[in-house]
């Protein structure tokens, strides 16, 4: 049995106008997840709860062993959180910020957090108040890498970031599970980010998740089927299919459950196969959106 | 990207990163660089290194060891598998690979077998050229 960092089962939480609903998912030790969906689904609700910043209605959330929220102290001085609405202290400098961690957490790397200065780009005079959007996002990340949590929870963390800085926050996420007891989850609309990084994907749409399993098997299970059709005739859709779009004697077929004899049950049905295409994670995160939308409208 | 690191993965390239990672580990093989229990990059390690996902160098270093170029000993990491002819043979598969794509282009563009033959001792003609010059 995988060890899991986090593992979150059945878990609701509703508000006025949103609802999490039954969201499950499971972090193996020593792997990294990417938590991708729209503006809204409720990735940061789902980040929070397993924070015990929320507390849920009904469900299990384990992070690191511990129940949430009840163990949420012990879990906390473990885990590393960063997130976009999180403040500094404008009036103080960045140094200031590094002491108070230092003087907190026992797990403080002090040569790690100076090698990050550097690395980032970042003064430890500078009053935080004086520095950019992108350091401040560096800084934030710098005062939880340091602490080297055995879990790191980030919150769009490379969102506002130049692509040089996001290469450096990508580098560290990557360098922790050198370490296969530390483990991170990260939410982003950085589709390339996800893609490349992750171990595992978690696919949220409305308050509901819509996969969750590792990126090697979600991205197997996605193509693009391009079809030549006898004309006038229309495309069956056939198991797997997600979505057909036609013009004339040209149809794009969507698949997201793919099975290998596929192009040949659309060659039996008279249609010629041109193409069969892998799809990027972007191609994957617009088609499911797009057709939980439909289903929507409908 | 760690400097160290003999591998550099391509966004613009469409395969998926675990088939870079294998074309590459190969190409070491067949130009002689790495050589017959010779160490590769810890899975961890490689994974930082190309800031990619661990899942995708374990995918990687499994099919690689399934076709026999390397072999992992638990605990040690993997080594260049014990076999002299490797370099030859992988550029023979890569022959037929190229070969195949040759041929599946040749037929998209409607080009038929005479006239695929005919480019094919042009190209061969030209190198052949360029070589003595």
């Amino acid at each position: 049995m995988t060890e899991l960092a986090i593992r979150m089962q059945g878990v609701c939480k509703a508000y006025p106008y949103f609802a999490l609903q039954q969201v499950s998912l499971e972090l193996p030790k020593g792997q990294v997840m990417g938590l991708i969906g729209p503006n809204g689904a409720g990735k940061s609700t789902s980040i929070r709860i397993m924070m015990g910043l929320v507390h849920q209605d009904s469900g299990d959330v384990e992070v690191l062993g511990n129940p949430m929220p009840a163990a949420q102290i012990a879990t906390k001085w473990e885990t590393g959180f960063a997130s976009d609405d999180m403040r500094l202290y404008g009036a103080m400098t960045l140094e200031w910020h590094l002491d108070l961690m230092r003087r907190i957490y026992p797990t403080w790397d002090e040569p790690y957090a100076q090698q990050l200065l550097k690395r980032f780009g970042l003064l430890a005079e500078q009053r935080i108040k004086g520095i950019s959007h992108g350091q401040r996002v560096k800084a934030s990340l710098l005062l939880v890498l340091a602490r080297r949590p055995k879990l790191l929870i980030l919150d769009e963390p490379t969102t506002g970031l130049d692509p040089v800085a996001r290469h450096e926050i990508l580098r560290e996420i990557t360098s922790i599970v050198t370490d296969e007891n530390r483990s991170v989850l990260f939410s982003s609309h950085n589709t390339l980010d996800i893609e490349r990084i992750c171990d595992q994907i978690t696919f949220i749409d409305r308050g509901r998740i819509i996969d969750s399993l590792d990126k090697d098997t979600y991205m197997d299970r996605w193509r693009r089927l391009r079809l030549e059709i006898p004309s006038g005739a229309s495309v069956p859709a056939l198991p797997g299919v997600l979505g057909i779009r036609q013009t004339g004697r040209i149809a794009i077929v969507t698949v997201n459950a793919f099975q290998p004899e596929l192009p040949g049950a659309y060659e039996s049905s008279g249609a010629r196969v041109q193409a069969v295409e892998t799809m990027t994670l972007e191609e994957i995160f617009v088609a499911n959106v797009e057709k939980s939308r439909e289903e929507v409208e409908a | 990207m760690n400097s160290a690191s003999p591998f550099a993965i391509s966004q613009s390239d469409k395969r998926p990163i675990y088939l870079q990672i294998i074309g590459q580990v190969k190409r070491y093989i067949a130009v002689g660089d790495w050589v017959e229990g010779d160490p590769l990059p810890s899975i961890r390690q490689l994974a930082a290194d190309l800031q990619v996902s661990v899942i995708t160098v374990k995918r990687a270093y499994l099919e690689l060891e399934r076709e026999g170029v390397i072999v992992t000993h638990h605990g040690k990491g993997s080594q260049v598998a014990p076999k002299q002819d490797l370099a030859e043979e992988l550029q023979e598969k890569e022959l037929v690979q190229y070969l195949e794509l040759a041929v599946r282009l040749a037929l998209q563009l409607g080009i038929d077998e005479k006239e695929l033959q005919r480019r094919l001792r042009e190209t061969m003609e030209r190198l052949e050229e360029r070589e003595r010059v």
